[in-house]
Order: C-alpha cells, then sequence, then structure tokens
C-alpha cells in the first residue's frame, strides 16, 4: 500500500524526522490559507498523487506570489497526470501539498527498503540526489553507499553516523542526518513499512538538514495491526477494479488483452496469461481467485472480468487442491446464470472431484467450453475469442 | 527415499482443532502421513482426530517425539508459531498460512540463526502448498492423487502451478520423489538453493524440475547453484513473461535490484546456467519426460 508524500511526512515527524514547513490542500482557496499558515516568501505547490517523476511531469510549481500559489492550486486539482512511473493513463489529482520554499545547498538521496536477497532492511544512500539515482546505481553500484539492519538489534547510531560522513556531510550536520535517518529506521520497523525514501534529502543554505521529498510503502499483510496506516489509503489513487477486486479477496490487475482470466493461484495465473500469448491471444486481465472459491466469489470475478469493456472471451483455470472442482463448477454454473456472460467462455478444471465438475458444467444446458489440459484451454479460449459464440 | 518426509517422519500440527486444521490434517492421515497430534493453546488434554492435543510444541514434542510441524495457525500468530516449533526442537517446519508481514518473517529467520546448524529449523513457506512425498506422505494442502510416485524432484514458488507440473508429469507416466512448494512470499524459509542441495544428495532423485516466477533473487540463486554445484539434470520454468511491470513508487527497489527480476531475464539465466528449460507451461511434464530419456540410465547416487 502507498501514500501520499503529505501523509508520509507527517508519519515521519512524529519519529523525529525534520521536514519543510507546510500543509495539505484540497482546494485552491486552502492552498492561498496555507501560505498564511506556514509563512516565508515563497511557496512549493505539489500534485500529491501516488508517483515519483512528479516534477519533471509539471506536478511541482514554486510560486512566489498568492496569486501564483492560487494559479497553480486551479491548474493541477483534478488534473491527470502522468509521469514516468504512472504509466500512460496517469493518476488524478485530488490534494495539494503547500510548502514553504527553501533555499538548497545540496540535494542527497536516501533510501530504507526490504532487500529480499539480504532479508533485511537496508539503508541505501547517494551524495547526489535527484531523479537520476537509478542511473548512477546502474552505472556505479559501488558509490551507493549501504547499511543492512541486523534484525536482532536494529539499526545503531554508528551506521547512521557512516552513511553521513559518507554523504559528505559538515560536522554540523552531521547529528541532523543521524536524527533524520535513525527517526526514518523507526518509523520503517514501527508501522510495517516495505519502503521509505527520502529523495532527496536537503542541506539548506543555512544548514540545516531536512527531507524535501518523501515516498512510503507499506506491507499489506501488516495492515491489520497497523489502522492509523491502513485508514490513509486513498482509493482515488488505485485501479477502480482492482481495489473492488481486494474487496472481495480477488487479487486483478488490468491488462491490454482481450480474452478475461479467471485462475486460483498467482503462479497458475501468471502461467495461463503465458500460455494464451503461446496460443496467439492476449490477456485482459491477472486474477487470482484464490482458495476457496465459493459461488459468490466466482460470481464476483466474472463480473470484475466483464466489467472491462475490451473483454471478448473467459477462460476459467482452476486447479483444485482445497477447492473441489464440483464446487467450482456450480459456481460457474451460478455466476453465468447471474451475471449473464455476453462472450464465449471455455472452462478447464483440474484436481479434486474432477469428474464431477466436468458433469455439472455439461449437465447445465449452459453453452461452456470446456478443456482437459492446459494447451487445450488456451488454445480453444483463443479460438472462441476468434468465433465469438457467447455462453 | 525422499527429502525431508516420508511415512515414518512424525508430524504434529499447529491450529491443529480449527476448520483448516482439521480438514487439512484428516487429508494427511487419509494418505498415509503420520500424524501424532497437535497443537491448540488451550486445548491441551483433549483427543482430535484419535490424537493428543497439547498446549504448547514442547509438550507435543516430549510427549509424541514429532520432527516436523505443519503450520495452519492465522497469519497474526504464525510467526510466534514458527518460532515455538524450533525452540521446542522440531527439525522440519511448514507453514501454509499466506498473509504473514514481511518484517514477522525476518525475525524468524533471524531467529532460525541462534540454533547450531545440527539441530537448526528447516523452514517451508510460508504461503506455499507444503510438500508431499508421492506415494508416502504430506504435509500440505494439495490434492495427494496427482503426485505419481517416481524419481524427479520439483520445487516451486506456485502451489497451483506445482500441481499442473505434477499433473501433466502423471499423465506422462513420470513420478515424483518429493515435491516442495516453498512459497511466493518475498522473504520465506528454504530457498530453491536449500532444496536444490537436498534433491543432489538424494540417490531416488534422477531429475528436478524448478519452477519459479516473477520477482526476487532466488530463481537466479538456484540457477548459479546448479550450474555449479549439481549433477543432475535440472528442467526450469519462469511464470509471467507476459506479466506488467507494476506501478512503482520511487527508485529504492530499483537499487538494490540488478538485471533478473523479469521473467525473461530469468530464463535466460537458467538457459546460461545449463538448465533445460520448458517452453510454455504446457509442455512441463514432457520437457522433464525428454530429459529423462536422454539420460542414460543413471547409476543410483550414493551420498558422500
Amino acid at each position: 500500500m502507498d501514500i501520499h508524500e503529505y501523509q508520509a511526512k507527517e508519519l515521519l515527524t512524529a519519529f523525529g524526522v525534520p521536514v519543510p514547513k507546510g500543509g495539505v490542500a484540497y482546494s485552491a482557496e486552502q492552498a492561498v490559507y496555507r501560505t498564511s499558515e506556514i509563512g516565508g516568501t515563497r511557496w512549493v505547490v505539489k500534485a500529491q498523487i501516488h508517483s515519483g517523476a512528479r516534477g519533471k511531469a509539471g506536478g511541482v510549481r514554486l510560486c512566489p506570489t498568492d496569486a501564483d500559489v492560487r494559479q497553480a492550486a486551479k491548474e493541477l486539482l483534478g488534473k491527470t497526470l502522468v509521469t514516468a512511473q504512472t504509466g500512460a493513463e496517469g493518476l488524478p489529482v485530488h490534494r495539494l501539498l503547500v510548502e514553504q520554499a527553501l533555499p538548497i545547498d545540496r540535494e542527497l538521496y536516501v533510501g530504507l527498503v526490504l532487500d529480499r536477497k539480504r532479508e533485511r532492511i537496508v539503508v541505501v544512500a547517494h551524495p547526489h540526489g535527484g531523479m537520476e539515482i537509478e542511473e548512477i546505481a546502474q552505472r556505479e553500484p559501488a558509490a551507493i553507499l549501504r547499511e543492512e539492519v541486523e534484525p536482532a538489534v536494529g539499526m545503531q547510531a554508528f551506521q547512521a553516523r557512516e552513511l553521513a560522513f559518507g554523504l559528505g556531510l559538515a560536522p554540523g550536520q552531521v547529528g541532523q542526518a543521524v536524527t533524520a535517518i535513525l527517526g526514518a529506521y523507526r518509523a520503517f520497523r514501527e508501522l510495517d513499512a516495505t519502503m521509505v525514501e527520502i529523495n532527496p534529502l536537503v542541506v539548506t543554505t543555512d544548514g540545516r538538514v531536512l527531507a524535501l521529498d518523501v515516498k512510503m510503502s507499506f506491507d499489506d499483510n501488516a495492515m491489520f495491526r497497523r489502522p492509523n496506516v491502513a485508514e490513509l489509503r486513498d482509493y482515488a489513487q488505485e485501479d477502480p477494479r482492482e481495489a473492488e477486486a481486494a474487496e472481495h479477496g480477488l487479487n486483478y490487475v488490468a491488462l491490454d488483452g482481450d480474452i478475461g482470466c479467471i485462475i486460483n493461484g498467482a503462479g497458475l495465473a501468471m502461467a495461463t496469461m503465458d500460455m494464451i500469448q503461446h496460443a496467439g491471444g492476449e490477456p485482459a486481465n491477472f486474477l487470482d481467485i484464490g482458495g476457496g472459491a465459493s459461488p459468490d466469489r466466482v460470481a464476483a470475478a466474472f463480473r470484475l472480468v466483464l466489467s472491462d469493456r475490451k473483454v471478448r472471451a473467459i477462460l476459467v483455470n482452476v486447479f483444485a487442491g482445497i477447492n473441489r472442482c464440483d464446487w467450482v463448477a456450480q459456481g460457474v454454473v451460478q455466476a453465468v446464470r447471474e451475471v449473464q456472460v455476453p462472450v464465449p467462455l471455455v472452462v478447464r478444471l483440474a484436481g479434486t472431484n474432477v469428474e464431477e465438475g466436468r458433469r455439472i458444467l455439461k449437465e447445465s444446458g449452459l453453452r461452456i467450453l470446456t478443456a482437459d489440459t492446459l494447451s487445450e484451454a488456451a488454445e480453444r479460449v483463443v479460438a472462441a475469442r476468434a468465433a465469438g459464440v457467447a455462453a | 527415499m525422499s527429502i525431508l518426509l516420508d511415512e515414518k517422519t512424525r508430524v504434529i500440527v499447529q491450529g491443529f482443532t480449527g476448520d483448516k486444521g482439521t480438514f487439512h490434517s484428516k487429508e494427511m492421515i487419509a494418505y498415509g502421513t503420520n500424524v501424532v497430534g497437535g497443537v491448540t493453546p488451550g486445548k491441551g488434554g483433549a483427543t482430535h482426530l484419535g490424537r493428543p492435543v497439547f498446549n504448547t510444541a514442547k509438550e507435543a514434542v516430549a510427549n509424541t517425539g514429532a520432527v516436523a510441524s505443519l503450520i495452519l495457525v492465522p497469519a497474526p500468530f504464525c510467526a510466534d508459531a514458527i518460532m515455538e516449533a524450533a525452540d521446542a526442537g522440531v527439525r522440519l517446519v511448514v507453514t501454509i498460512t499466506d498473509g504473514v508481514p514481511a518484517q514477522d518473517m525476518i525475525r524468524v529467520k533471524r531467529y532460525l540463526w541462534r540454533y547450531a546448524k545440527e539441530r537448526r529449523t528447516t523452514l517451508i513457506g510460508p504461503n506455499c502448498a507444503g510438500l508431499i512425498s508421492a506415494g508416502r506422505a504430506m504435509m500440505g494442502i494439495m490434492p495427494g492423487h496427482i503426485y505419481a510416485r517416481g524419481s524427479v524432484g520439483v520445487v516451486t514458488r506456485s502451489g497451483t502451478l506445482g500441481y499442473e507440473a505434477a499433473a501433466q508429469m502423471q499423465a506422462l507416466g513420470v513420478g515424483i520423489t518429493t515435491s516442495v512448494g516453498i512459497g511466493g512470499d518475498p522473504i520465506n524459509g528454504s530457498s530453491f538453493v536449500d532444496i536444490l542441495a537436498l534433491f543432489e544428495q538424494d540417490p531416488e532423485t534422477q531429475a528436478v524440475m524448478m519452477i519459479g516466477e516473477i520477482g526476487g533473487p532466488q530463481e537466479a540463486d538456484g540457477a548459479l547453484f546448479v550450474k555449479e554445484q549439481m549433477t543432475k539434470p535440472v528442467i526450469g520454468y519462469v511464470a509471467g513473461l507476459t506479466a506488467p511491470k507494476g506501478r512503482r513508487m520511487g527508485h529504492a527497489g530499483a537499487i538494490i535490484s540488478a538485471f533478473g527480476d523479469t521473467a525473461a531475464e530469468k530464463a535466460e539465466i537458467m538457459r546460461s546456467a545449463g538448465l533445460i528449460v520448458a517452453p510454455s507451461p504446457a509442455e512441463l511434464g514432457a520437457t522433464v519426460a525428454r530429459a529423462l530419456a536422454q539420460q542414460p540410465s543413471r547409476p543410483v547416487m550414493v551420498p558422500r
């Protein structure tokens, strides 16, 4: 789960990470009001979307006057911002962060992330913050400073100090940077984050060290014990179908093709999509219905897949372990009767009680095409898409 | 022979008396697994499915001599249950539960390292289908009847794609020694390398099928291990060639993970390490069958 920059800054502030003075705004009026509240003579208006690279996309505006703030807010609110990280469809701007603009001397990079290989939290840093950090990491990986956190004791002050000196900070700034890095680590640990990125961590011309931009992502599996983080979720930043899927315990990702997929298990779902492509088709979605595919869940899956207008055929592929095939078949039959499937439907069942499942499909009287193997299923759905006879 | 589990292995179930624990324990017993009892805190002294229930893993181990535990407790309590089993001296812990927080797994893995290698617990999972030694015993939630007994070891991140492989192999008359689902979580117990090493040592296993997914470094590590340490043929597949690159936030992930995250990259790494990569997920079984046919009948290997 991702959150907005202003939310991340509020969370980090509670852990002692210094950030510029600022506040969120939902309207141009509120944005102007924020300038009087936070003071100063120049402000930055920042579009709040769940993406980086907003600056280059025109989502960050430097404003010397109230009128400029009003103008920037009017232009940004309601706009869809497309950045290098959003994909072509972009993300809608409904909230702004208005901050005091600071005179900046240096921009540094600090990121904390779960390292799957090391199975630890790793803190990475580099003396040059900004967008080019990925290229730097590719070009000269040795230039990236790294500290691995020993899980038994957590991050130690010396590790933050090594990073701060490695970043080339002046003695007067090292203490501030250590506070910021250790604070970010504690937030990561105590809020079940999967990523905290301070990019850039800036040194102002008057020697202050602050987190100028912050991103945080969280572990969905841990949100049951972090209600104060879970409530920060902004559904407007998510694909509405993905959000609806999550409500039904389904895992859905929209794709560009036109063959809808309903499958149990993420690995089998990906393999089935690969097979559809192998057979000459293009999957319209990834959809994992998980274990325990009740008729209601199967019906929800059909509705979700059909809400994508591009879909011209559907493939159901369930390899039943805990799910029994007869149960899944009943769900499919019930769903087709309830939902009205206007496109061809191919169902492949395998595993526990497979004969009973196939019998239920056959005796339903519905025009459901069946397949015994994965390759048959993929070939049949690609052919059925071309023929276009609805279930 | 098989790896990790056979019909004699004494198994307990943590979360024994719950719905899931009851259902899957029955299935495991019916398959031939030597389930000797279970743990449900507060229900110690009861009998469930004709087997004793204990309050703690320590009691269960002391009274039954269990060496393996299947964990079916809800995700919030999973890390605790794994550490309890490890502390009780259980040698093999299989965790089916999905949704375990990643930082819990970091702590669990750190905890397992506090024991010397001779008594360290092997953890499989979480978020996996478990493992099955075909025709002998299973600790997991898979449909046992799709696994024919034979000479191929299977290690897979995905549960249902592992079923798919087993069914394809069965249809071609190719059998399995043990199939291990290691789970798809970012931080999990045993890795591909851990399981590949066990298969290499198992005299009955003549070839290995390794099924990966997009994301994470474990497939590449596994491929390197095959290249440097294995004598047996390994057949590989990586699901997710068509998977989209997800939306992302920031750069930190890209900085720590270099080349090798996509399915195409992983398949290429496998190929260059000498694995036989199945051309499509419909040919998992056929690729294994071909590889076995090309093998001169191997002398049974004796572990050194």
